[in-house]
């Protein structure tokens, strides 16, 4: 199967960073787009300029990923702005809040465990109502290297990461057969917003490209695994990290 | 969202599920069960979202459960229609 025309994916966290670029990837792919933002309305609305710029279709929404009385409404509005089905999403939204885990207080752990994986369950099981009547779906998880790979500082990080990878095979096996794919990609070390000062010598030399990866490099492969030609890929998780974790 | 919701109505729009689903028009009868039609629970959250979306009927996850046979699912939307 195809995907439908006029469809539109959703991106979450998509003002700037790595859902910036995986908006404009996508929107030269030929979806329509939806970005979310919380904090940063102007960083979404430059996207948005961008895309229309290069001849793309895309619209931008306030949401707050943790608000699950928020989700339904901001699923539809998606759709109906930009008049098409919502068959697509990605669910980037992440904050991180690092402490060692013996420090690590109930509020650090809530707000990332909620944003970055609570956050992607009700996204997901929102949208899939829509995608498995269309007979058609892709879901990318941002996930990240952190989680399969120990992180001292972000215990709490490397457990919604994980988690949300555990959830994206799960998932993908349920409603494969209704031709939705459900995968995710593990970013390394790339370059944006919230990465910026962790990134020192040390850290490099470990990272076998010795260089941090560009928000540009994680959207190409979201791009292909939101395409028709990954229809038989699905329930993986694809590393963008320099060789990290290999 | 809802017209008026007749056992015949619904049996029409369940049948026609099953059929998406892949199922064997020549095996639905009201006795007949979802495991001997190869239903499997994703054919049953669709086909309660189906109902939701023909007859504003919200079926969770808890009544759906205990459903075995065509019978049964017509049954239950006719009930809470």
């Amino acid at each position: 199967m195809t995907r439908p025309d006029d469809a539109v994916i959703l991106v979450t966290g998509g003002s700037r960073g790595i859902g910036a670029a995986c908006a404009r990837a996508l929107a030269d792919d030929g979806w329509a787009v939806a970005l979310t933002y919380r904090t940063s309305p102007d960083g979404a609305a430059r996207t948005v300029h961008d895309i229309e710029g290069a001849g793309g279709r895309a619209t931008a929404l306030e949401l707050d990923v943790t608000d699950a009385g928020a989700i339904g409404a901001a699923v539809e509005a998606a759709g109906a702005t930009l008049g098409g089905p919502v068959v697509g999403l990605v669910n980037n939204a992440g904050v991180r809040a690092d402490d060692l885990a013996v420090s690590l207080d109930d509020d650090a752990w809530d707000v990332v465990l909620d944003t970055n994986l609570t956050a992607a369950f009700r996204l997901t099981r929102q949208a899939l109502r829509g995608m498995v009547r269309a007979r058609f779906g892709r879901i990318v998880n941002v996930a990240s290297v952190v989680g399969p790979r120990a992180n001292a500082g972000q215990a709490n990080y490397a457990a919604a990461k994980s988690g949300l990878i555990g959830f994206t095979r799960t998932a993908a096996t349920e409603v494969a057969r209704r031709g939705v794919t459900i995968n995710a990609v593990a970013p390394g070390f790339i370059t944006t917003d919230m990465t910026a000062g962790i990134l020192q010598n040390g850290a490099l030399e470990a990272i076998p490209a010795r260089r941090a990866g560009e928000p540009d490099e994680v959207a190409a492969c979201v791009r292909f695994l939101a395409s028709d030609g990954a229809g038989y890929v699905t329930g993986t998780t694809l590393f963008v990290d320099g060789g990290l974790s290999a | 969202m809802s017209t008026t919701v007749t056992a015949e109505r619904v049996e029409q729009v369940v049948y026609q599920a099953l059929e998406s689903f892949g199922a064997d028009p020549s095996e639905f009868s009201r006795e007949a069960t979802f495991e001997q039609l190869d239903v499997d629970s994703l054919d049953l959250a669709e086909l309660s979202q189906i109902a939701e979306e023909e007859f504003g009927v919200p079926l969770k996850g808890d009544d759906v459960k205990g459903i075995r046979t065509v019978g049964d699912a017509i049954d239950l939307i006719v009930s809470r229609a």
